[in-house]
């Protein structure tokens, strides 16, 4: 490798080619802040993405504040909560799982499980990350603006979302659009460079189907990504035009408190076709990398090669498919003609079967397998748990005639809270208790771990179970207060306030998380190369944490999938991919029998 | 080996010994190409989204397409101008010809310089001739959609005056690198010359012209 200038790289070239030009930092500012390694810009991205979730966290408690304790609370006005459900909706989805998902473990992980140096296009990935970091500084500001941030909900639906009757309505939503806008470009720049990666700078003998499904998991939701992220920014474009140059694209003609607006003929419709033409591949924007790293904690901590591995494979490729052509699922009471109900019910059931046939995959994986109970283990068995009780509740919300009535209740907001909010966030805590021996080199506090699993896993089935019926019994969603509702019972109360105090204790039991990440950093055990014995290729860099370069001077070459577990014959219970097959080290015993050293899964 | 034949492979069988053949899962194709191509795809779909929004629109009787400045066809003259020049360009330096090259590139870099003033000067033409109203969702339309394939083309501007750049310093190294910057840029000017032809007839296609389309659609 060769010191170059950054004006001088314009790409990694694929991994046939010896020498690589890879920017090496010259200064702490390089090396830390405009850095261009992609290991640094993972960590950018998920330490502002983490910072970003606990600001929606703290709002989810003042939510839960005025829900569980009506009229106790004086300070939260019915503006106010309706700008924390907006902030807090978007934050979560967009700004925290996304980023953390494609642009945390996408950069961290990408180069080094397909064995490249860094990503193909190392300077565009480093701006990609201060784009997402303005992105991130704009949506902050707007809680700063005189009406503060935008109150429309997180689906921002026009005509609500630019009324000037609306939290929000000077500079909130006006910030947050371009807060979106800027978000889609700065990963429009990361995405393209994931891609490109994945197919072109593999290092030799990856071949696609030896990627691990974490790597399928990453690029098919990049992919998604990539395609659904314009019909956001094309709404959020139209909207801004409507909202600052008084356009009509979604604004129909309306009175306002008595006064008829300029505005007319235009179709909010169109807006909630858009947004949910980004906002269900969105779901699976979260969902597939969370589906492909799953299977990779499952697998190495229950020393099993991962079952029906093709058909994971299809069905990420196929879920990604389908997710385009589901979207009006969330329009069922938009007025839209019942044969159109009809289609996207039954596209949403199809959905089903991948998805089903996914878990059925992981359950048989962990059938007799060798299974370490350790923190990434119950994190995704957590994981598994919650997707399946998501996943059923999202079978009946598919459906029309279930959907009708309790549409906008609690009940679909637990529903999409279990599969897409609870659900990834195991994924995530669990791949990072995977990954942090790597990233760290050192152990985490096993005890604490589990302390931390336990208490989040229980407590997030105590906030969203009770959630669940207090929305079958008609609580709606979005309502400041539903005061003395004559077909509400008033155990909802209770159960609101117990809902409350559980969301509490779940917040802050992340204490523990960070403390032990925190603690583990400066005073944990030294983690080794490999702790968890994992075949995967990242688990093999010369040094850990891998350097910059990742493999120091030859790339590694690829001769085995990445789930080579228990190899009958070999001494180990794991094969890793870049061994040779002449060089498994074999069983003393069972060294004559089987001396081909070929794998067999 | 095309991705349907990858995607069927079964990695868990036995390995052979030396596993010949590594180099066959790679493409030969340049990572920036591939890089564009993405790009040129989600670049396609913001169009067509806009497409959709227009053509939902037209279902409406308010909307009128705006009266047809005579400067737009110069406009989208000098576009095609351009792609022909890129083209040229690109024909030129496979075979060496740099200086050719060079002059193709400066035509380019010109014309399409040209054709964002004149999208300019017919926003200008449009005001004088009292239809400026932003309200008015075709006018509104017209802004957005020029205006974003204006800005595209001022993003390719920068990708040409880097490659042309390379081009006047040539480095004798790295003339397979140069070679690949002109191809990429004429891509991406004969892709966003398609776009404006679209985005062109679309504007000025009256409600009538599109009634079947819109028909079909269900629209209308």
């Amino acid at each position: 490798m060769s010191d170059t200038t950054p004006e001088d790289v314009g790409y990694v070239g694929p991994a046939e080619v010896d020498d690589q030009d890879l920017y090496h930092p010259k200064s702490w500012i390089t090396k830390y802040v405009f850095c261009q390694d992609a290991k640094v810009i993972a960590i950018q991205y998920g330490m502002t993405a983490t910072a970003i979730g606990l600001v929606a966290l703290v709002l989810s408690w003042l939510m839960r504040l005025q829900l569980g304790f009506p009229e106790s609370f004086s300070f939260i006005e019915p503006s106010d909560y309706y700008q924390f459900i907006t902030a807090h909706g978007m934050i979560m989805v967009v700004y925290l799982l996304t980023a953390l998902f494609l642009g945390g473990f996408g950069n961290y992980l990408i180069p080094l499980m397909v064995g490249a140096r860094d990503m193909a296009f190392p300077y565009v990935n480093m701006v990609s990350y201060w784009v997402y970091l303005t992105a991130v500084l704009v949506l902050i500001a707007s809680f700063f603006v005189p009406g503060g941030p935008t109150g429309a909900g997180w689906t921002l639906y026009p005509p609500q979302a630019i009324l000037s009757t609306t939290p929000g309505s000077d500079g909130g939503i006006i910030l947050l659009l371009v807060s979106l806008a800027l978000f889609i470009v700065g990963f429009t720049m990361g995405g393209l460079n994931y891609v490109v990666t994945v197919l072109q700078c593999r290092t030799r003998g990856m071949t696609l189907m030896r990627m691990p499904l974490t790597i399928w998991g990453i690029f098919t939701a990049t992919v998604l990504a990539l395609l659904a992220f314009p019909a956001l920014l094309v709404g959020a474009i139209m909207m801004l035009f409507d909202r600052l140059l008084g356009t009509s694209f979604f604004m129909p003609s309306i009175v306002q408190l008595g006064e008829q607006l300029s505005y007319g003929g235009g179709s909010p419709i169109l807006f909630q076709h858009l947004f949910w033409f980004f906002g269900h591949p969105e779901v699976y924007i979260v969902a597939l990398p969370a589906f492909g790293i799953v299977s990779d904690l499952i697998s190495v901590h229950a020393r099993r090669h991962i079952f029906g591995y093709r058909l994971m494979v299809w069905a990420i490729v196929i879920i990604g498919a389908l997710s385009f052509i589901v979207w009006a699922h969330h329009m069922y009471v938009s007025g839209m003609n019942p044969y159109f109900g009809f289609f996207f019910a039954t596209t949403t059931l199809i959905i089903a079967v991948p998805t089903a046939l996914k878990v059925y995959n992981w359950t048989l994986t962990l059938w007799r397998g060798n299974i370490r109970l350790n923190v990434p283990m119950l994190f995704s068995l957590g994981f598994i748990i919650t997707f399946v009780n998501g996943g059923i509740t999202g079978l009946f919300l598919g459906n029309v005639i279930i959907d009708v009535p309790l549409s906008d209740t609690m009940f679909v907001v637990a529903h999409f809270h279990m599969v897409m909010g609870v659900a990834p966030m195991l994924v995530v805590l669990g791949a990072i208790y995977h990954w942090y021996p790597l990233m760290t080199g050192k152990m985490y506090n096993e005890t604490l771990g589990k302390w931390h699993f336990w208490v989040t896993f229980l407590g997030a089935y105590l906030i969203y179970f009770p959630m669940h019926y207090i929305g079958f019994v008609g609580v709606p969603r979005r309502y400041f207060t539903i005061d003395d509702t004559s077909f509400i019972p008033e155990s909802v109360g209770d159960l609101n306030a117990f809902i409350s105090i559980a969301t509490f204790v779940v917040g802050a039991a992340q204490i523990l998380f960070f403390y032990n990440m925190a603690r583990s950093y400066f005073n944990g055990k030294k983690a080794g190369s490999n702790p968890w014995q994992a075949a995967s290729l990242e688990w093999q860099t010369p040094q850990v944490p891998p350097g910059h370069g990742n493999w120091g001077k030859e790339l590694p070459l690829v001769y085995r999938w990445a789930y080579d577990y228990g190899v009958p014959g070999a001494r180990d219970d794991f094969v890793p991919q870049h061994i040779a097959p002449k060089d498994v080290p074999m069983a003393k015993k069972k060294a004559k029998k089987s001396s081909s050293g070929k794998s067999k899964a | 080996m095309n991705f349907f034949r990858q995607i069927s492979q079964k990695p868990w069988l036995p390995v052979e010994e030396g596993l010949a053949g590594f180099d066959d899962y790679h493409t030969s194709t340049p990572p920036a190409r591939v890089a564009l191509k993405m790009f040129l795809i989600v670049v396609s779909i913001l169009f067509f989204l806009l497409t959709i929004a227009y053509v939902g629109r037209m279902a409406f009787v308010e909307l009128r397409p705006v009266p047809q400045p005579w400067l737009m066809w110069q406009n989208t003259f000098m576009l095609v101008l351009a792609s022909v020049a890129l083209q040229w360009a690109k024909t030129s330096a496979r075979r060496d010809q740099w200086s050719n090259a060079q002059t193709a590139l400066l035509a380019a870099g010109a014309l399409t310089i040209a054709f964002l003033v004149g999208q300019l000067l017919s926003w200008q033409q449009l005001v004088d001739m009292g239809y400026f109203k932003i309200t008015n969702p075709a006018i509104g339309l017209f802004i957005l959609i020029t205006g974003m394939h204006g800005l595209h083309m001022l993003g390719g501007l920068i990708a040409w005056g880097r490659t042309t750049d390379k081009v006047w310093r040539r480095d004798e190294l790295k003339l397979t690198k140069v070679k690949q910057s002109i191809d990429n840029c004429t891509l991406y000017w004969h892709v966003l010359l398609v776009v404006w032809l679209v985005m062109f007839g679309l504007l000025f296609s009256g409600n009538n012209t599109l009634d079947i389309l819109l028909v079909l659609c269900g629209i209308k």
